[in-house]
């Protein structure tokens, strides 16, 4: 192989990136980490496990479960829907799913708990069969939902537009049925994306703040998540709490990315080279 | 198994690819549909498997019509031009799809036992665990094949089955093909623009174009009787002269072959290189315009009086040079009145 | 004899009618429901009280305030954070040196953090309690609860997004081109203005709006470090909070209704520029199979 040429710029631009994301990313990172690890092992584990945290983790990941859960049957039918059917709309309908990316999430948050409040448009209706959204889990889960929600649809829909007819073609030469090429062939294909956009999906709603503390109700033990209580620890000044809740968010993103990069992998190991 | 294609007709839109064809293919038979590309080939094709419907005309396989039944249910192996090899599948679990789907159940242990005959029978034996993307082209191609005989087809359909390879590859797997072919003597039907794929493979050529078949015969009948210009052009290399007829003779730039049967009046004329001879003495007097040598043969590039280029193949011993001056002669040649 | 079948093309997965009806029902309704609504809701509730209280509410100073302050964010933060994603994409993209993928990662690491996470971490940086704090105070220097806060917190938020439309498309694009303008003669720049430039503006604009509409619609991370003072470090979201808490609703979705169209037109522009070719890498919705026709060259 023959040395190729460089292009100029490289100390500018690896400068400025390095500088960049050590200040902005990398810098408030650490600083947190630190804060968090200063309070020793004791003491950061007797507040990150305390029943009011552990209260606000199970209520944070089983809303963030349920919302990715509904997110992949949806977001999937929407997709399949975008890229295979043909119906008035359908322009609309794609450029929609955007929406809860644009639309500032704290105006989702008042926007969904009016809709769900025991008055609301969509309360009322459902308040005559005791079912009651806001204020409890299940408005945290309508948030994550409406917030997650592009996430899988967007991930899955070019991986569908490309998939080669010809596979399809040949499955049904074969004598497959519909629901059998489905699941032994199509879905397989869609895993990876639908592992990225899943994985998406999750730590987005476990992370997710704006749209959930106005429809949650925000009671401890019952619809506190964890987003929250790090920022209620802070208003109360306690700071080291504050930064040990905070540090648990960011060690399961962490972890998630982790677990994200080996599945994707594993589910990708058809694609590799001999 | 018979096919039989009745005024079968195939409009995409507004292109027509497929205008009243009407074929029959043989139990057992190996026939080639060769064209160049926009001439319907692959699109007859997809109509005999039940991946694309006619719009007029129906297709039987022997006796039952076969026009409206979806391709699940037609029993054609089909090999893809691109092999379509499910890529999250091993090897092995691409040849068993098709009998793990089918409605005759068969037991774990007897799809593993005719998977392993089915790439013994396409030598890839000890590669079933492999990705489609760990093995060569031609390995792939193979694995196609194995995948679509698992399911004891009545008919196999391959549309370009070696288009995508090297040509030495090529040259082997055509030759493997006919020997698989004589072994289970399954009616199978190919696609090709390649006219030596068809001429090496096949017990019949149906020559298309435009949508419609122009000739069919076998080999020899198509290469040695082609019924019109398109044919002759599109099997091999020719020269084309033109000239007029009368009395059976035609008179071409100062010379003259004998053209019998053929109307009078104007004429085109078809001669291949290895047909024409280069002379000192007599024949359709030309000059050399260049010399080009290839391992079996010398190609002359002359210019008749009339200005007219001719290409023509002679041993490699033959004694010319550019801008020597000589004699043509047409040893055999096609005429084809101008209408 | 049969009569020739009328439909033009063999069904697909999924043709049939009964489940494509179903599916097409099932995503209309639960978009409608769960996308369209709050649409239509922040309208409804922003003219409840009438047209004069809605005017009122968008021309209070505090709302003015708030909007000055929000586009002001949005004025430091996202020119600073495009001209981080081009030379980021053009050091990922242009050149090979060892770390590249691990700069990749840490470049998206924003997206998988929780916004409050993100004004946690920064008050740990510039707070009084942090690493900085007591100097940046000796000195006289407010980052918190002040604009500098606000645009850093905004920054770490919207961090990949001009990047991670750029690196892609440039990656794809090679270095051809560039390595051609540099044999020519061009200088660094020159090769970057006229060559690069021209190929990338749309994914770059549609880096820019999407990172705009982020950066404008912040809640978590800029609440967590403004310090919520009203008329002073209120951004646009937190004063919708604000007026939200304060049980002034159709105020609330008055304020809130200027975010929604900025959401609609962010829509809007990222529709036209994807049929320019920017963003899903441009792919053509191929949703049909090309017809076969005759064969491969």
């Amino acid at each position: 192989m023959t040395r190729r040429r460089v292009l100029p710029g490289l100390p500018l631009s690896l400068g400025i990136t390095l500088v960049y994301v050590g200040l902005i990313v990398a810098l408030p990172l650490a600083a947190l980490a630190v804060k968090a690890a200063s309070l020793g092992p004791e003491d950061y584990w007797r507040i990150v496990s305390s029943p009011r945290a552990v209260a606000s983790y199970r209520v944070t990941a089983l809303s963030a479960a349920t919302a990715t859960a509904f997110n992949l049957v949806f977001g999937l039918s929407l997709a399949w829907v975008l890229v295979r059917y043909r119906f008035p709309g359908k322009r609309l309908v794609d450029a929609i799913v955007d929406l809860p990316f644009a639309l500032p999430t704290a105006v989702a948050g008042i926007a969904l708990t009016t809709l769900f409040a025991p008055n609301g448009w969509f309360g009322s209706i459902l308040a005559p069969f005791g079912v009651k959204v806001a204020y409890t889990p299940l408005g945290i889960m309508v948030a994550m939902s409406f917030t997650s929600l592009p996430f899988i649809v967007r991930t899955v829909q070019p991986v569908l537009e490309d998939l080669d007819p010809a596979l399809e073609e040949a499955a049904q030469s074969l004598g497959g049925s519909d629901s059998e090429i489905f699941l032994r062939v199509i879905l397989p294909l869609l895993t990876p994306a639908l592992l990225a956009g899943v994985s998406l999906a999750f730590a987005r709603s476990l992370g997710e703040f704006g749209a959930i503390i106005f429809i949650a109700g925000n009671q401890p033990m019952e619809t506190e998540i964890t987003a929250l209580l790090s920022f209620i620890r802070l208003e109360e000044y306690d700071y080291q709490a504050a930064a040990a809740i905070a540090s648990v968010l960011l060690i399961t993103a962490f972890a998630m990315l982790a677990v994200t990069n080996l599945l994707q992998a594993r589910a990708l190991r058809y694609t590799g080279r001999s | 198994m018979k096919i039989r294609l009745d005024h079968v007709v195939k409009t995409f839109d507004t292109f027509r690819a497929v205008r009243d064809v009407s074929l029959e293919i043989g139990s057992g038979e190996l026939v080639a549909l060769l064209g160049p590309s926009g001439s319907g080939k692959t699109t007859i094709l997809r109509m005999v498997a039940g991946l694309e419907y006619s719009d007029a005309g129906t297709i039987h396989f022997g006796e039952q019509d076969a026009t409206a039944i979806p391709v699940r249910d037609r029993g054609v192996g089909f090999v893809f031009q691109h092999y379509a090899l499910f890529p999250h599948m091993t090897v092995a679990e691409n040849v068993a799809f098709g009998m793990k789907v089918s409605k005759v159940k068969r037991g774990r242990a007897e799809i593993d036992r005719r998977v392993g005959e089915l790439l013994d029978l396409v030598r890839l034996s000890g590669l079933g665990g492999r990705f489609p993307t760990q093995i060569s082209g031609g390995q792939r191609q193979r694995v196609a094949l194995a995948r679509a005989l698992a399911v004891d087809p009545k008919v196999l359909l391959l549309d370009e089955p070696f288009g995508a390879l090297d040509a030495n590859v090529r040259r082997e797997l055509r030759r493997w093909l006919r020997e698989i072919h004589e072994a289970l003597g399954i009616t199978t039907l190919f696609v090709t623009h390649d006219q030596e794929e068809a001429l090496d493979l096949a017990d019949r050529i149906v020559i298309l174009n435009e949508g419609r078949i122009v000739q069919q015969g076998t080999p020899e009948q198509v290469c040695r009787s082609p019924n019109s210009a398109f044919v002759t052009q599109f099997l091999g290399d020719a020269n084309r002269l033109e000239a007029s007829i009368r009395d059976g003779r035609a008179r071409i730039a100062g010379g003259e072959i004998a053209a019998p049967g053929v109307t009078d009046g104007r004429a085109e004329v078809f001669v291949r290189p290895s047909d024409l001879d280069w002379s000192d003495t007599g024949g359709i007097p030309a000059t050399v315009t260049r010399v080009i040598d290839r391992p079996e043969n010398r190609r002359i590039l002359a210019r008749l009086g009339d200005g007219t280029s001719l290409e023509l193949d002679v041993p490699p011993e033959t004694a010319v040079r550019s801008q020597d001056i000589g004699f043509v002669r047409i040893r055999r040649a096609n005429v084809f009145p101008l209408s | 004899m049969s009569t020739p079948p009328s439909r033009r093309k063999p069904p697909r997965v999924g043709d049939g009618p009964l489940i494509r009806r179903s599916l097409i029902g099932f995503v209309l309704v639960v978009g409608a429901l769960l996308v369209l609504s709050p649409l239509l809701v922040i309208f409804v509730q922003a003219f409840s009280a009438g047209t004069a209280a809605f005017k009122a509410v968008i021309l209070h100073p505090d709302t003015l305030h708030a909007i000055g302050l929000t586009v002001a964010t949005a004025l430091i933060a996202v020119p600073v954070n495009t001209a981080f994603g081009i030379a980021a994409a053009w050091a990922i993209t242009k050149f090979d040196f060892p770390g590249r993928r691990l700069l990749l990662v840490v470049i998206e690491i924003p997206f998988s953090i929780s916004p409050i996470v993100a004004g946690v971490a920064y008050l740990f940086v510039y707070g009084l309690q942090g690493l900085f704090g007591p100097a940046l105070q000796a000195a006289d220097v407010k980052i918190l609860f002040a604009l500098p806060g606000i645009v850093l917190a905004s920054m770490f938020v919207t961090a990949p997004f001009v990047a991670r439309e750029l690196i892609p498309l440039m990656q794809a694009q090679g270095r051809d081109l560039e390595e051609a303008a540099t044999s020519l003669g061009a200088s660094g720049w020159r090769t970057f203005f006229s060559v690069t430039l021209p190929n990338i503006r749309w994914a770059l604009l549609y880096g820019v709006v999407l990172c705009n509409a982020r950066v404008m619609g912040e809640f978590g991370a800029v609440s967590v470090v403004s310090g919520n003072i009203r008329g002073q470090t209120n951004t646009l979201p937190l004063h919708v909070e604000l007026l939200y808490h304060d049980y002034q609703t159709a105020g609330a979705f008055a304020a809130a209704s200027t975010l929604t169209l900025l959401a609609i037109v962010t829509i809007i522009a990222k529709v036209l520029l994807e049929r320019q070719g920017a963003g899903r890498s441009g792919r053509p919705a191929l949703a049909a199979p090309a017809p076969a026709q005759g064969s491969k060259p």
